[in-house]
């Protein structure tokens, strides 16, 4: 499994000479398998680019955790969706009022977008209950996470190595004592043991003390998870809009030079990409 | 807990999280009736610390937490305003009497409702009860 970072930023891009090391578009990340299938995880802004490498593709599939606008904002700018030579999938959340083609309508139709998704040529929308399902030769569990509105988490499989994706998690809210016992943690079996945690890492300390229940994790929350899960790597994500290069730098050095851990901590970068075996 | 899981679903770990911070006694079962988690207040009124407890089967509560009807009458499991809530996933309310595990019997209106996550999925049932006087 090939893991590439296309855009890990959260809430807003963040685009400019302060960011340009880390990256300002947000949430999109690249999977590729044996045979090069494309899984595509969330379609913040960085999906454009991301989509540039799909070319002679003849099926995408793309994995929405929620529909914030920051991880679904790139949609209508992911060239497979208007290429009728491909079959694009796109998997996200199901609700108990409405489908997922009528919620993913909202943004992509007039007026927040000129084009209608009823006219892109070969799109197939799939709402995803928690559980399993295969898509290609990856075997992917979903289940919903600690974030407002239903949002998922997914947990890939192939070949032996395991991808967790929780770009948008709280696993913290309402635990005085974070970390509990992991029965009683968001996210927990997405994560458990897994190769690779992608995860939410988008305050300090302090800001997540003014940002309480509004979705994310302070970097010490995502660290704590992480060593709940007991993950062979942690790649920090969702960076806030408002988080310099620099700022990240001292973050993630104050991380290794503070903490003992038990596995790679890697700050998410654009463009940075993962061989899992 | 789901079978194959280590981790309650989400909803019931919110939920808990909620209860844990709310003044009503609030107690939380699983698809199995099992008790999962009672809150602080809900200690007073049961007789002890769920910490002290843990979680309880449903035969197991069943035996401990003798429950009449508000005249001392026998009472039907099946009865039990929580116990509807998770074999029948409806809401439902009664007046019942609660013999506490620190000996005292307490009069309490209790409320019970599923828990329904999305995709059709059944999860439990929370129950909320309060102490009326004894008249």
């Amino acid at each position: 499994m090939k893991v590439t970072l296309w855009g890990t930023r959260g809430s807003l891009g963040s685009a400019g000479a302060q960011t340009a090391e880390y990256g300002g578009d947000t949430s999109a990340v690249e999977v590729r398998g044996n045979d090069d299938s494309l899984l595509v995880l969330d379609a913040g802004s960085g999906v454009r680019r991301l989509g540039e490498g799909a070319a002679g593709l003849a099926r995408v599939d793309v994995l929405l955790t929620h529909l914030h606008m920051d991880h679904v904002q790139g949609l209508g700018f992911f060239g497979p969706l208007f290429d009728p030579e491909v079959e694009t999938h796109l998997w996200g959340p199901a609700s108990a009022t409405s489908t997922l083609h009528e919620r993913i309508t909202r943004y992509l139709s007039p007026p927040l977008f000129p084009i209608p998704l009823r006219d892109l040529p070969r799109v197939e929308i799939h709402d995803v209950a928690p559980g399993p399902f295969t898509v290609g030769e990856f075997t992917v569990e979903a289940d919903l996470v600690c974030h407002p509105g239903g949002t998922l988490g997914y947990r890939l499989t192939h070949d032996g190595s395991t991808l967790a994706y929780l770009p948008d998690h709280e696993p913290a809210l309402g635990v005085r004592d974070f970390p509990r016992e992991s029965a009683w943690t968001s996210g927990f079996d997405l994560a458990s043991g897994a190769d690779l945690l992608i995860h939410d890492a988008q305050y300090t300390e302090s800001e997540y003390e003014d940002h309480v229940g509004w979705g994310h994790s302070s970097m010490d929350h995502a660290i704590a998870f992480a060593r709940l899960a007991g993950v062979g790597r942690l790649v920090s994500f969702h960076h806030d809009p408002g988080h310099s290069d620099q700022m990240l730098e001292e973050l993630a050095s104050e991380i290794r030079r503070r903490e003992d851990l038990p596995f790679e901590f890697v700050p998410g970068k654009e463009g940075t990409t993962f061989h899992l075996d | 807990m789901p079978a194959g899981r280590a981790q309650q679903p989400i909803e019931i770990i919110l939920l808990r999280q909620w209860a844990s911070y709310i003044a009503i006694p609030t107690w939380i079962v699983d698809t199995n009736g099992d008790l999962i988690y009672y809150n602080e207040p809900a200690e007073s009124i049961l007789g002890a610390k769920f910490e002290d407890m843990g979680p309880i089967n449903s035969a197991e509560l069943a035996r401990r937490f003798v429950t009449t009807a508000e005249d001392g009458s026998p009472i039907r499991a099946e009865e039990l305003p929580i116990v509807v809530a998770v074999n029948e996933c409806r809401p439902d309310h009664l007046r019942i009497r609660i013999l506490g595990l620190d000996g005292a019997s307490r009069l309490i209106n209790v409320s019970a409702f599923p828990i329904e996550g999305q995709s059709g999925r059944h999860l439990g049932a929370v129950a909320m009860f309060w102490e009326v006087p004894d008249e």
